[in-house]
């Protein structure tokens, strides 16, 4: 399916990756959205407020991020597609709905534009640190899958991604992005809507009687049915079965939940995403992602010059991580380095899934600025030594 | 239609028997609202009910509705979202007294101030059914709940004061003993454009009844009967309800006030040259 053009502002702009990311999602189809205000992440509802009344869609400020969180998910079994947006405080509060996005199987985007925490933390500075709160933030097992731009262009390119995903896999998607990138303004091409995929959300065509909303098809996903519909369907945050009926046992919840955890784990070859440059012949593979990637490129080149074999490798699905490619590189290269802007986050899942096949060497940063890249550099000697 | 048909037609036969005490009041609320709904002759595609959790949030699960049983508290944002999306729905929010005006409440007062389009149903026991019997803000003073073992020191609130002052433009309030009352009451709710705000006084005589000393859920119904006092358009100041005290019921508010969406669109039309008006996504 192609995109509706009534949404799309096809050309070049300048803006900012919050604007790219609400323009992202209105190309992406999301016609309702809700949020609460909080720095660095205000622009997107900003710019979706203003653009929304001209392509049909609905924003609401809601009392709070809770309320947020949980609107969309009633807009979308309302037959939308919707989105939130926040950063960390705000992300703290929707952990609930984030449970019950993954429990009812909701196709929904949460963006959040991370800045310093813990708490208040640092409202207007970047950080990377709700990186495992956004794979494991809320309560129970489950499977979410998490992007990051590097750019405001990759805000846009990647929300409509996010949102295609959401629908493929009935799953929420975290937009991870940082203050960097939400607020650095760049060129942002913007296609025409017909060069725009967007993947359809994956209804129902059973016959009202026979539906089953949580018979999956082969790829785990089950589809899916809106209210209005005649299939008369309930929807709830209990363990269920097939039929959408709670079932409070052992072996339900064995059902139920494996199948959460699978359609992402077995489909992770399809959704994984990442850029690699050098990974092949070198002694050492830098992993980032973010504007952290971006920061990367320096300290890579430089240690480059200096005649070292460095390779890059850029997660864009942070989650599901990128196992398969990462446990090969892991078989031929010297060391890996990992700079975020957490004190080890990514980096506790590259040291497993490399399994001790070599040093893994963090480049950790409090938050509220980028890294020095001299200091990414340093340690990529040291890996080499 | 007899009335196995009417409640087959209503209810998910293959979810019965349901989870609820003997002499628990929910039973009769859901009766009333399937006898409500018959009367609205509403198709039953256009109506969504939503419920939050508790023992009066498992009614979404037991009705043969769209239906959703959504996180504590969050019904009336889960219910926005949908209603927003299709106007064209009547969307239900059926939920308890702690789910509602505790960890919903703010909730509760924004949607009333914004004068969303959603009927809500609330059932006040008096205190948490589904965790076994806790103080709520409902709680008269001088009642026993596990949490206030010596006796609730708390003031509640005033439900109808409280929906009424922010803005609802319908409000009522009746037990479960009126059952005639109630189901008309219920009707006007679903039929009522705007916030419309129903409370059902009903027995928790599991955790509430016998620990107060009200007795079981017939011994509950006696004292409603005995202890309800119906005044139509009272002032909601007036209806707080006291430990033991009398009851008021009745139909207090019944107004008009323009929706969210109505005073979207009008606000966005006088602003937007040539706005096409919202009016839903599906
Ligand atoms: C976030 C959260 N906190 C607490 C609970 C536990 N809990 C379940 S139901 C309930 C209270 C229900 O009381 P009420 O809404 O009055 O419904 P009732 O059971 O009385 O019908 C609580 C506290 C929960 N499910 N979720
Ligand atoms: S605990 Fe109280 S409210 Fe819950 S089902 Fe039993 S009687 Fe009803
Ligand atoms: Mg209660």
């Amino acid at each position: 399916m192609k995109a509706d053009s009534k949404g799309v502002l096809t050309g070049a702009h300048f803006i900012d990756g919050d604007y790219a990311c609400g323009e992202g999602a209105i190309a992406a189809g999301c016609r309702f959205a809700a949020g609460y205000p909080i720095t660095p992440s205000t622009e997107v509802v900003e710019r979706i407020a203003a653009r929304f009344p001209h392509c049909g869609g609905i924003f609401i400020q809601m009392e709070d991020e809770l309320a947020s969180s949980i609107a969309i998910l009633g807009a979308v079994w309302g037959g939308a597609k919707a989105m939130t947006v926040t950063s960390g405080p705000g992300f703290s509060l929707m952990m609930e709905h984030i449970g019950l996005a993954c429990m009812t199987e909701t196709p929904v985007v949460f963006v959040d534009v991370q800045r310093g925490g813990p708490s208040t933390g640092l409202p207007t500075l970047p950080a990377q640190a709700d990186m495992m709160q956004a794979r494991w933030g809320s309560h129970g097992d489950y499977e979410i899958i998490a992007l990051c731009p590097n750019s405001p262009q990759e805000c846009f390119d990647l929300t409509i991604h996010a949102f295609n995903l959401s629908e493929q896999y009935r799953v929420p998607v975290m937009f991870m992005m940082d203050e960097c990138v939400g607020h650095m303004t760049e060129r942002v091409v913007i296609p025409p809507a017909e060069e725009i995929n967007i993947y359809p959300r994956r209804y129902t065509t059973a016959k009202p009687g026979e539906y089953l909303p949580y018979l999956p098809d082969a790829d785990l996903v089950p589809p899916i049915a809106k209210a209005g519909d005649s299939y008369n369907f309930h929807i709830t945050g209990l363990t269920h079965n097939e039929k959408g009926y709670p079932v409070m046992n052992a072996e339900c919840q064995e059902k139920c939940v494996r199948r959460l955890v699978d359609k992402i784990r077995l489909n992770a070859d399809k959704i994984v995403k990442f850029e690699e440059e050098e990974t092949e012949d070198c002694d050492v593979v830098v992993v980032s992602y973010g504007i952290t990637s971006r920061v990367a490129l320096w300290a890579i080149q430089k240690a480059k010059e200096k005649g070292i074999k460095v390779g890059n490798l850029r997660l864009i699905t942070v989650w599901p991580f990128p196992e398969k490619r990462i446990k090969q590189i892991a078989e031929k290269v010297k060391a890996f380095v990992i700079p975020e802007i957490n004190y080890g986050q990514v980096y506790f899942e590259l040291e497993r899934v490399v399994g001790g096949k070599a040093p893994v060497h963090l480049v950790p940063h409090g938050g509220g600025a980028v890294h020095n890249p001299e200091v990414i550099y340093q340690k990529i000697l040291e890996a080499v030594k | 239609m007899s009335e196995r048909n009417i409640i087959e037609e209503y209810l998910r036969m293959d979810r019965i028997p349901h989870i609820w005490c003997p002499g628990c009041g929910l039973g009769t609320t859901v009766n009333c609202f399937i006898r409500a709904l018959q009367q609205t002759k509403l198709p039953l595609d256009n109506i969504s009910i939503v419920s939050g959790i508790g023992c009066t949030g498992r009614v979404a699960g037991y009705l043969k509705l769209n239906s959703f049983h959504t996180t504590h508290g969050r019904a009336i944002p889960f219910a926005i979202g949908l209603q927003l999306t299709n106007p064209k729905l009547k969307v239900v929010v059926y939920s308890g007294d702690g789910d509602l005006v505790s960890i919903g409440g703010n909730h509760f007062i924004q949607a009333a101030r914004r004068n969303m389009d959603l009927a809500i149903i609330c059932v006040n026991n008096f205190t948490y059914g589904m965790t076994g019997g806790q103080v709520a803000p409902t709680t008269p003073v001088d009642a026993v709940a596990t949490t206030t073992p010596y006796g609730n020191f708390e003031e509640p609130f005033n439900l109808p004061h409280l929906a009424d002052s922010v803005g609802a433009v319908y409000v009522a309030r009746w037990t479960t003993y009126h059952v005639m009352q109630l189901t008309r009451a219920m009707k006007e709710v679903i039929q009522k454009k705007g916030f419309s705000f129903l409370e059902i006084i009903s027995p928790c005589p599991t955790l509430y009844g016998r620990r107060n000393k009200i007795g079981d859920g017939l011994e509950m119904m006696k004292f409603y009967k005995e202890n309800s006092e119906i005044r139509n358009g009272a002032n909601t100041k007036d209806v707080a309800i006291g430990f033991k005290g009398p009851i008021i019921c009745g139909k207090f508010v019944d107004k008009e006030r323009p929706t969210f969406l109505e005073n979207m669109n009008q606000k966005l039309s006088e602003r937007i040259p040539n706005y096409k008006p919202y009016n839903g996504l599906v």
